[in-house]
């Protein structure tokens, strides 16, 4: 039972992926991205950490990727993009070959430490506790042993906000950047035409 | 893993899985029925309201009206427009449905909770919970189910390819994305004062012959009424319902994000909606008004938590309807202001202080001076965000930002 939920929810999670890095459209992008973010809750929940699973549903597909198609349809970059232009030459080449290097280092720990890393035994990630319900258990923990970094994360949140407040409230009447010298000084016309007073 | 139901924790045998197949029918046609209820529930109220007839003619006092609509919309044109993404197009109205669905499965329809019951009934043999699933996390799937409902909302105005319900869906996303932060504090409120997550935990806190014999220990009293008010203005502006409609703001947006549909997909937006409506009730009596618990006056007890159930989540419906006939729908920035400037700070501090409260009983506090520091402490937290509000009111004013 076990296995076939991870197959089915890892395949989900592949075929999202694909879809992010080959999709056309930014938006089809962004559902690709939900199917993976959904693809992970179901293999958390099979692990039985369901806390963890309802808190990727809510964070990630809930409010970053709402967030994430939000600002493209409020900006307007939800139209299909020409693929066939690389913007950085040579991306796909090195791309491809990184890729290539890390399938290979990945295949060649396996197949050299074959019986110190493939063991056959079940993964040991469950519970510390089987008694204690998952959320006790994140809970205390997080508000004993990691309370200091979990202050720390609060006020760096904090400081996110204020400055995203401030970025986004700039002053209305800051003085008019000037024309540079060089397109004044050279006897041409201004680039902007400057309306003579009185003249309509 | 599969949480408190005692149905479950036993051994597994075709009895139980049969139980559990029953339940799950159950529960998909008491929704439907509920759904098609509250349509035509809001049509004749609302009309009542407007001095109005409202349906009448398919069957008694038009109770089949929706019934009769339903079959309609399946013999309609299933039109999709040109400039639509059409795979984007089909996928959007399941999207809302799907999980207008599955927000029902954590709620307690029923089940014993009368004089000390726990709230199990004994189905062929096998004692179950009436609810279809009772996880750990219980009110936690709720938010997360009503933080993804908004997709279906979202892509239905994009994928439209048309300027109104683009406005919708981008108005939809921003509204709820806003107010599912109060809704979840005043969740927060709620789990703090029972000390589960799980829905069943929820209503087992609140049974009981409570205060004094005769009121009910309910978490709408329990933990102040602030959570309530919050929890309900939030759900009202979860739900798009008026007076936060904005969504669909006919006037202003057509039909905003459904604009473009037609048929079955429409349908299928609108029982969604609807029922939306009706599990927000059940969640709210779930949280606040102790579900079906309540004392069993004759007759089974079972039967009694259905009944109470029903009344409560009725008179929820009643009020939803009431605010919407009467309530004029709020501007824009008002909406904003409202999710950002009221209900967060509110449901946040409220938070703290009940918190507070909870520590001081743990540590025998002086209960006097507790409540005297956390009220100072409030007052102040609500002087320091009025200046601020107020300073930046003026600076717009002077027309030194934006």
């Amino acid at each position: 039972m076990e296995t076939a939920v991870f197959i089915v929810s890892a395949l989900i999670v592949l075929a999202g992926g694909l879809g992010v890095v080959t999709s056309r459209n930014p938006v089809h992008a962004a559902l690709s991205l939900i199917a993976t973010l959904f693809g992970i809750a179901v293999l958390f929940l099979n692990l039985g950490a369901q806390l963890l699973a309802v808190v990727q549903v809510i964070v990630y597909t809930g409010a970053i990727v709402v967030l994430i198609l939000f600002v493209m349809m409020l900006l307007g970059v939800d139209r299909e993009e020409d693929l066939d232009t690389e913007p950085l030459v040579g991306q796909r080449l090195l791309a491809g070959l990184i890729g290539l290097l890390f399938l290979g280092a990945i295949l060649a720990i396996i197949i050299t430490g074959k019986d110190a890393i493939v063991t056959g035994s079940h993964s040991v990630t469950s519970a510390i506790s089987p008694t204690v319900s998952n959320i006790s258990q994140i809970g205390t923990a997080l508000f004993t042993t990691y309370v200091f970094p979990l202050e720390v994360t609060a006020g760096l949140l904090t400081i996110a906000v204020v400055g995203a407040v401030v970025l986004s409230r700039r002053p209305r009447d800051l003085e008019p950047i000037p024309e540079p010298e060089s397109m004044t000084d050279m006897g041409d016309e201004p680039l902007t035409a400057i309306p003579e007073e009185g003249a309509h | 893993m599969f949480g408190g139901d005692p149905l479950l924790s036993g051994h597994v045998d075709l009895a139980v899985v049969l139980i559990v197949i029953l339940k799950v029918v159950a529960v998909f046609a008491f929704l439907l029925v509920a759904t098609m209820l509250m349509i035509w529930f809001e049509r004749k109220v609302v009309s009542d309201f407007q001095n109005r007839v409202g349906p009448n003619t398919a069957g008694p006092f038009g109770i089949l009206q929706t019934l009769a609509d339903g079959i309609k919309f399946f013999f309609k044109e299933d039109l999709i427009p040109d400039r639509a993404e059409r795979r984007v197009f089909i996928l959007a109205p399941l999207l809302t449905v799907v999980p207008a669905f599955l927000l029902f499965t954590i709620v307690p329809f029923g089940g014993d909770f009368s004089n000390g019951h726990d709230g199990s009934v004994e189905i062929f043999g096998h004692t179950t919970y009436l609810q279809l699933a009772d996880p750990a996390i219980g009110i936690l799937f709720a938010l997360a189910m009503s933080s993804i409902a908004v997709y279906g909302v979202m892509l239905a105005g994009w994928s439209s390819g048309s300027k109104y319900p683009l406005i919708g869906s981008v108005r939809a996303s921003a509204q709820m994305v806003s107010y599912e932060a109060a809704l979840g504090l005043s969740v927060c409120a709620v789990v703090l004062t029972t000390g589960t997550l799980s829905t069943h935990g929820i209503v087992m806190a609140q049974a009981g012959s409570g205060w004094g014999g005769f009121i009910p220990h309910w978490n709408l009293i329990a933990a102040g009424f602030v959570p309530f008010v919050v929890f309900l203005l939030a759900s009202q502006a979860e739900l798009n319902r008026p007076p936060f409609d904005l969504v669909e703001a006919e006037q202003e947006l057509v039909g905003s994000y459904h604009t473009e549909y037609s048929s079955i997909r429409f349908a299928l937006f609108f029982v969604a909606e609807f029922m939306n409506s009706v599990t927000m009730a059940a969640i709210i009596v779930t949280l606040f008004l102790g579900g079906p618990a309540g004392p069993a006056l004759l007759g089974p007890g079972w039967l009694w938590g259905i009944i109470w159930f029903l009344l409560k989540m009725t008179a929820f419906l009643f009020l939803f309807v009431w605010v919407r006939s009467t309530v004029p729908r709020v501007r824009y920035d008002q909406l904003m202001d409202l999710g950002w400037k009221v209900l967060i700070p509110l449901s946040l501090g409220w938070l703290l202080l009940l918190a507070t409260f909870w520590v001081a009983r743990d540590q025998h506090w002086n209960g006097f001076i507790t409540v005297a520091i956390g009220a100072v402490v409030g007052l102040t937290g609500y002087g320091l965000l009025k200046a601020a509000i107020a300073t930046s009111k003026a600076r717009r004013l002077e027309g030194v930002v934006d």
